[in-house]
């Protein structure tokens, strides 16, 4: 039975459907991740998982309960969202003891403990008298979390939490997150558009797109067995092509480029190199296959690439495995995503 | 699949707290108006009269009169008002001189005090035997001349304040540009100032046009022989209780206000010229002969504005004026007949009273409307409702709560004759602005301070305690302020209301001017303006203060720049 689930979710706003019939189920302890474009309906999905929206149709379970038609104060969770919502006009210490003074169960002293346990967590004990103009982005957001987690809730809620923060920021934080949710093995909703940072982080990914849920698995099965077309472009690159009524992908770095094909060989094909694009570690070339025209990228170490000495218009072959290539029986392949 | 559909929900307790702030805001202005209108067109038998109310006012020239004397007065009140508040504001935004601060305060100096106050400086200044009257030049005061004068001063300072925000908002590059094409100054104003303003110009005529049609002190003091509606709808209501034919007047009044709301409207839609994020500040230019001409028409007005003051204090401190100048505080020593020193502690009351109700529901509505856990419709509703005091006069309200409350048949009659229908009266007469400052505010904090504080499963009224209110002290002071300087100096809604047993000062002053003591109205009117000096000097402080702590929570480059912004958008 799973720790938290969603069935039948519909949610409509005026004319807009945001969400369309959607299935998550969620187990104890996982870090799950929607990912999705904007305006798919993964926000809307975290708030109705938090009852700050009611669904039109639909049920949320929660530890075997029916909590739909809870208020959000009766939901055991905490959230963080993007902009951190944090009070400028009190202190960091304040922030925490504002939740904190709440649970008149526990004592001064013990509210006092679990502040400096969750400021102790997040490495940020020493800044508790600032306010939070005095911090950067990131500790922001390292507070924001030690308030989400500090009445110990059942489950935590992150809204794109690390979209305002710097590249280099980000992938430290991502990090300091699953630390902290692997030590309390809190059940945790991620909600994000960056699929670096789903892949990094998440037990499972549900990819979303257009209110509808287009899979559901771990980061691997969603990279590697991508079940739909819009699936496979949207996380990491997929070469996308289209034979009759069948799409069929096959990924970058599973592209081999040689000079000289095996003879007979079906798998290598015959193009021309148009761009190489340097990306540090790895080397993209953009290429065009000769005999049906279309284009073509494919990932190569860096040093790879020096050995070889690509040059653009050079002829070369490509090599497409079989057991590389993907195919989508009756859909159509989607504009390629070369992001 | 299951509909969801809780009828639950509508039982949260922003749903019930909206439903009874919205059915009192109804009581307070619908019931009111609508008293007011079913007046106009009812017999003093209460029988159904159509229009024969209206047909009878204006088939007595004595009456309709007015109608074309109010007109005029308010259109030369409007034409000049605008002409010297822009003149003013492109003054203090657009030229060099220097004393700004100095012009921008002595520019805010009439709404400190009553409009009848303003009368009084004038009689004062050319009253039979004021002091330009005695240099020579008499310009016949009373009559239409002091009204248009007294408007004048009226106006002017809404005005000004108008065009210094329009101003202020100057894209510095188009200047530039001009300038690298050879534009002459002249162009420059024609081609890129005025347009920028046109919208503030229509505006300002039509407020200061709507103030003036239904000002009621100023005429009542100088008004002499001259009729305007205002003082039409007190003489027939306070004068002859013709209550249905001031109520006809008093629906007439209506109308250039309802105009210039809608225009405002319409305007405020077209108005999205907004400020281009890229704008650059405007890099003013030296011009010697710009800065002398605009010391002389900024120093000109202002000299004006503070002999008015000064006048007042020469009436107070001076046993006799003009003829003997003994200086005597006996004028502070009130007839209790005219209103008394209680007139004054009366007045002081009602404003507290009005400031601290005003502002709670004021604010704890705008919670509502912007904020708030409620169903859409109430916030509909009380958004509409919130504008619409905007278009209502002084004296339509207090007639309005006149015909309502007055009646022995309505269950709140009590209130009748206490301080609470003035404080009422003021709560909706000065509403409108309140309002818009608490949504302003309440629109900027971040939206999701609520849903945080439901997930640490802190109570929606403690958030708003602790949270919300101090995030937007600023706003709340400034509703204080306003609700107070308001009430002390208003004249046309509660000249109606107030009762034998709690004058307050500004009718006072009537009295006492009737009476023929001006120099304890002039005393009085000092009074008033001290208390509204002090009023603002303790928000200045008070806004100091606050934004000294919020600078003081901010990263030490921040607050270099944040200092910098509160300075140059010192108040007005």
């Amino acid at each position: 039975m799973a720790f938290l689930s969603v069935k039948n979710i519909v949610k409509k706003f005026d004319t807009q459907t945001a969400l369309n019939n959607v299935n998550v189920d969620i187990e104890k302890g996982e870090l799950v991740s929607i990912l999705g474009p904007s305006g798919c309906g993964k926000t809307t999905l975290l708030r109705i998982i938090a009852g700050l929206e009611t669904p039109d149709m639909g049920q949320v379970f929660i530890d075997g309960k029916d909590c739909t038609q809870l208020p959000p104060s009766k939901r055991n969770f905490g959230i963080v969202f993007q902009s951190y919502a944090l009070f400028p006009h009190m202190t960091v210490e304040q922030n925490l003891m504002f939740g904190l003074n709440q649970q008149k169960h526990l004592s001064k002293e013990e509210r006092k403990e679990r502040a400096r346990e969750v400021l102790e967590m997040v490495d940020l004990y020493d800044h508790r008298k600032k306010y939070p103009s005095q911090l950067s982005g990131g500790q922001q957001q390292r507070i924001a979390l030690a308030r989400a987690i500090s009445l110990k809730p059942a489950f935590l809620l992150l809204d794109e939490p690390l979209s305002a923060l710097d590249a280099k920021v980000r992938v430290k934080l991502r990090a300091e997150i699953r630390r902290i949710q692997k030590k309390l093995g809190i059940t945790t909703i991620l909600v994000t558009h960056d699929q670096e940072e789903a892949l990094t982080m998440a037990d499972k990914i549900v990819v979303m797109n257009n209110a509808v849920v287009e899979q559901i698995g771990t980061p691997k099965e969603i990279y590697n067995a991508p079940k739909t077309a819009f699936t496979a472009n949207f996380i990491g690159t997929m070469n996308l092509y289209q034979q009759d009524r069948t799409a069929w992908g096959v990924r970058p770095e599973l592209i081999g480029i040689t000079r000289t094909a095996k003879a007979g060989d079906p798998a290598y094909l015959k193009g021309t190199v148009e761009e190489i694009e340097f990306r540090g570690a790895l080397t993209r070339i953009y290429g065009r296959l000769e005999e049906s025209g279309e284009t073509v990228c494919a990932d190569m170490d860096s040093h790879l690439e020096e050995t070889l000495c690509l040059k653009e218009k050079e002829e070369v072959f490509f090599h497409i495995p079989q057991s590389g290539i993907i195919r989508y029986p009756g859909q159509k392949g989607a504009e390629r995503n070369t992001a | 699949m299951k509909r969801i559909r809780d009828w639950k929900l509508y039982r949260n307790p922003g749903n019930i707290l909206m439903f009874c702030m919205t059915l009192a805001f109804v009581v307070i202005l619908i019931c009111p108006l609508f008293a007011l209108f079913s007046k106009a067109f009812l017999t003093a038998s209460g029988e159904f009269a159509g229009l024969e109310n209206y047909m009878k006012y204006f088939s007595t020239p004595a009456l309709s009169v007015s109608i074309k004397n109010t007109m005029v007065v308010s259109l030369a009140a409007a034409v000049m008002g605008t002409l010297l508040g822009f003149l003013y504001a492109y003054g203090l935004t657009r030229t060099g001189i220097k004393g700004k601060i100095f012009f921008r305060y002595v520019a805010m100096i009439p709404p400190f005090l009553p409009t009848v106050v303003h009368g009084l400086s004038l009689v004062y200044l050319f009253g039979n035997q004021g002091i330009i009257t005695g240099l020579g030049w008499d310009i016949g005061l009373y009559g239409r001349t002091g009204i248009i004068l007294s408007e004048i001063i009226y106006t002017f300072p809404q005005a000004f304040l108008m065009f210094s925000i329009a101003l202020n908002y100057a894209d510095g590059r188009l200047y530039e540009a001009a300038d690298s094409m050879g534009c002459s100054s002249l162009k420059k104003f024609t081609h890129i100032t005025l347009p920028s303003v046109r919208y503030t110009l229509i505006n300002s005529l039509f407020v200061c046009f709507t103030l003036a049609f239904t000002d009621f002190g100023a005429p009542k003091v100088l008004g002499g022989n001259y009729n305007v509606l205002a003082t039409d709808i007190y003489k027939q209501v306070a004068g002859q209780f013709n209550m249905n034919m001031g109520a006809v007047v008093g629906t007439l009044l209506l109308i250039p206000a309802v105009i210039s709301f809608g225009v405002d409207r319409v305007v405020s839609g077209k108005n999205n010229d907004g400020i281009s994020s890229k704008a650059q500040a405007l890099k003013i230019k030296k011009c010697g002969t710009r800065d002398g001409a605009f010391y002389l028409i900024c120093g000109g007005i202002s000299l004006c504005l503070l002999s008015l003051v000064a006048v007042l204090f020469v009436g107070a401190f001076t046993k006799y004026y003009p003829y003997d100048l003994g200086f005597t505080l006996e004028n502070f020593r009130f007839n209790p007949s005219t209103g008394g020193i209680q007139s004054y502690l009366n007045s002081i009351e009602m404003s507290l009273l009005t400031a601290v109700l005003g502002t709670i529901f004021a604010f704890i509505y705008a919670y509502f409307i912007e904020r708030g856990k409620c169903t859409g419709v109430f916030k509909n509703t009380g958004r509409m409702l919130s504008s619409l005091p905007l278009a209502l006069p002084g004296m339509v309200i207090g007639l309005g709560f006149i015909f309502f409350f007055n009646q022995k048949e309505n269950p709140l009659n009590f209130i009748y004759g206490t301080v609470m229908i003035l404080v009422l009266a003021n709560m909706v007469h000065f509403y409108s602005v309140p309002f818009v400052t608490a949504s302003s505010a309440l629109k900027k904090l971040d939206r999701e301070y609520e849903n945080v504080a439901d997930s640490l499963k802190i109570p929606g009224w403690k958030t708003f305690c602790k949270v919300v209110v101090p995030l937007s002290l600023p706003a709340v002071l400034e509703i204080f302020m306003y609700y107070f300087m308001n009430s002390m100096v208003t004249v046309s809604a509660v000249v109606f209301l107030y009762s034998a047993q709690f004058k307050i000062a500004s009718i006072a002053i009537t009295h006492m001017e009737e009476a023929g003591d001006i120099a304890q109205a002039a005393a009085m009117s000092l009074l008033i303006l001290f208390i509204n000096v002090a009023a603002r000097g303790i928000y200045e402080a008070c806004r100091k203060i606050s934004s000294r702590e919020r600078t003081a929570r901010s990263a030490a480059g921040k607050a270099r720049i944040h200092f910098l912004k509160t300075r140059t958008q010192s108040s007005l």
